[in-house]
């Protein structure tokens, strides 16, 4: 048989039947389900007469719309608690095999409960209403969003109608220097292929810098594949994933463990497989990263300045790059580090996992957010995330530093809760899209690692986090 | 699911590189938890100056003169006309309920974002691939000719002007063409299959159990 890439072999175990055009019927094993993208497809079922056809690949919880404070208040906007109700009340009607509400201690953004939990598993097929949903691609899972009409598709038939998508690998190799993350590197990546540079491609990244980071910083990395143009981004399986996975609530045990492990082992692509594209990028030269404009791939690294769009040939881009520095607020050829800053986020299914909250709180440490910073922010990813961070005393660390310390949830990354900028405001974040009105009507966001926004929030300005002392 | 086979249609243009799915139906908007009602909050916050915000009479709201759509020429348009990468960031299908609602049946770009394209057929909306350089000159007939129209036929995989001076031909994918010029449901479609699916299933949890929880 011809080489295969990671992407193929998980292509092909999960082939039910295929129609004569090539558009494949591809088997579910996990579905993960929040409140924003699936309420009407419970209605549609209802609707339909249909039930879930598996119940237990269903694993849901509400994230986006919860408050990040006062929660013994419960939720106070009257539209969010109605999809949050309407969520308790279809897990109640349909089933599931594990929901974790509004206040439960193991809540949070679902793509961190996930992982969290034990419940992403190498060599699954994962969806989600979720276009983040690549995040658990680093698990060896071919994971990727949907739409709500496909959501209710696989709760009937626990199945969906896909294209095979091509092959990409995107090698990076070499070390990372100080003070460079994951979120560098994808943020690197996307300033060198584009927000459309994947598009119809699974990315599968590679080398030995994706194999030197944990399983947080390799779901960063998934997680913005999408932002990349690309539905899914994967890494292999290694000693690192097996032994994060190792004692997980939802993780097999026993012999089923010892079985599952060899299974997993074969999760990687073959010697000489075939790619139909591939990018090489070398690890030692990825900088701190931050965005200037209202695109992922409008990105500079730290000791850059603000481009000039007279220098740009294209007129399409030009005229994208003219309206995004209006939007932004900002001058061609200002120095990145001139940007001052009037809001601080740390969270995210990017960016509010315990190894980023640590890396957040280490450059905090001892120190103030700086006068002109009207709000910093911590937002756990969960609260088994939170509980782990406070047991460490990183909850201390951000609020004698000036940082509000907040309950888990999606928050300002999409401000469908409270937690939004301003109009004009100006926010470093170490979320996944900067787009016009992302975090607020009017808002203008920054997207940075979690060391970088913390560093940022000291200084009141961006700084380069490798000069941090 | 409404069926497409032959359109007539106005041409509106919004001549725009990556338009995101934020643009299109911002997230304010999401917490509805029915299908339809957001079409009067398309593009929301371009369209009007104010701030959107649910719940407000629309009808009211300070419109942007400046955005195409508030044009009188592109009152009635059903087509849309858009740059490449339309429809990129979020994977929520309100984007294409709010662009079926504001009464779009098809949209023509050089590229679309994948997610979003996919969810359009599930709504009755067609995306159309044309090269960049159809697109650019579509653009400039739009504007230079007020009523601009196309004619979308699905069956031949054509768009026509409207006048009979040019036609274009466009790929679609086979099967997602019969379940749009049908109208079909989806899911009935696969539940034809659903002996097929348990068969598999069963292997798979025989052979992978700890899948499924064992």
């Amino acid at each position: 048989m011809a080489p295969q890439t990671l992407y193929d072999k998980l292509w092909a175990e999960h082939v039910v039947h295929v129609e004569d055009d090539g558009t494949a019927l591809l088997y579910i094993d996990r579905h993960l389900v929040h409140e924003v993208t699936s309420p009407q497809a419970f209605e549609g079922l209802k609707l339909a007469g249909r039930k879930v056809w598996r119940t237990d690949s269903v694993v849901a919880t509400a994230d986006h719309n919860t408050p990040t404070t006062d929660w013994e208040r419960g939720i106070t906007d009257p539209t969010s608690r109605v999809q949050v109700e309407a969520l308790d009340a279809n897990i109640r009607a349909f089933g599931a095999k594990a929901y974790f509400p509004f206040r439960d201690r193991r809540q949070g953004i679902v793509h961190v409960i996930g992982p969290e939990q034990g419940a992403t598993l190498p060599g699954m097929t994962v969806v989600c209403g979720d276009s983040h949903t690549s995040t658990h691609g680093a698990f060896a899972c071919l994971a990727f969003g949907i739409g709500t009409s496909e959501v209710e598709h696989v709760l009937a038939t626990q199945c969906l109608l896909q294209k095979k998508s091509r092959n990409m690998l995107v090698q990076v190799d070499g070390a990372l220097g100080r003070g460079v993350t994951a979120k560098d590197v994808v943020l690197h990546i996307i300033g060198r292929i584009g927000t459309a540079g994947g598009t119809g491609y699974a990315i599968e990244f590679a080398g030995s810098a994706i194999r030197g980071l944990s399983m947080e910083g390799r779901m960063t990395v998934c997680n913005m594949a999408i932002e990349a143009g690309a539905r899914a981004g994967m890494v292999a399986v290694d000693d690192t994933t097996i032994e994060y996975l190792k004692g997980r609530p939802f993780a097999p045990g026993g012999e089923a463990w010892d079985r599952a492990v060899a299974h997993w082992r074969t999760l990687k692509s073959d010697p000489h497989a075939k790619f139909d594209r591939v990018v090489a990028i070398d690890a030692r030269e990825v900088k701190p990263q931050v965005t200037w404009g209202t695109s992922p791939e409008m990105v500079a690294t730290v000791e850059d300045r603000v481009p000039d769009p007279e220098r740009e040939k294209d007129p399409v881009r030009r005229e994208a790059m003219e309206r995004a520095l209006v939007y932004m607020g900002l001058e061609p050829h200002t120095r990145i580090t001139d940007i001052r800053l009037d809001k601080v986020f740390i969270g995210s299914c990017t960016n509010s996992r315990l190894e980023d909250l640590r890396a957040a709180a280490a450059v905090v440490k001892g120190k103030r957010v700086a006068p002109n910073i009207r709000l910093a922010m911590v937002v756990p990813g969960s609260g088994v995330v939170k509980a782990q961070a406070e047991q460490e005393g990183l909850d201390r660390v951000f609020r004698d530093a000036g940082f509000q310390w907040r309950e888990p949830g999606c928050s300002m990354c999409l401000a469908m809760n409270a937690d939004r900028l301003e109009p004009g405001e100006r926010c470093a974040s170490t979320s996944n899209r900067n787009f016009e009105g992302r975090q607020g009507a009017g808002g203008r966001t920054h997207l940075v690692s979690p060391a970088m926004a913390a560093a940022a929030a000291i200084a009141g300005h961006f700084v380069d986090v490798r000069d941090w002392r | 699911m409404e069926k497409f086979t032959v359109l007539n249609g106005l041409v509106a243009p919004l001549d725009r590189a990556n338009v995101d799915t934020d643009a299109i139906i911002p997230k304010q908007f999401l917490k509805s938890i029915k299908r339809t009602g957001f079409g009067p909050n398309l593009f929301d916050a371009w369209r009007y100056l104010d701030t959107g915000e649910p719940g407000m009479d629309n009808a009211k709201r300070p419109l942007n003169p400046d955005f195409a759509l508030n044009q009188p020429r592109y009152q009635g348009a059903s087509i849309l006309l858009a740059r490449k990468n339309f429809g990129c960031g979020s994977s929520r299908e309100h984007a294409p309920w709010a662009l079926a609602d504001y009464g779009f049946r098809a949209l023509i770009a050089p590229s679309f974002a994948d997610i979003f394209y996919n969810n359009c057929f599930k709504n009755g909306l067609l995306p159309i691939v044309l090269p960049e350089a159809d697109v650019d000159r579509l653009f400039h007939d739009v504007a230079a000719f007020p009523g601009f129209r196309l004619v979308i036929d699905l069956p031949a995989q054509t768009v026509a002007y409207a006048d009979g001076s040019r036609t274009l031909g466009f790929e679609v994918d086979a099967f997602r063409k019969y379940c749009l010029v049908n109208g079909l449901d989806e899911i009935g479609l696969t539940l034809r299959h659903a002996d097929k699916i348990k068969a598999f299933e069963d292997k798979r949890r025989r052979e992978q159990p700890w899948l499924f929880g064992a």
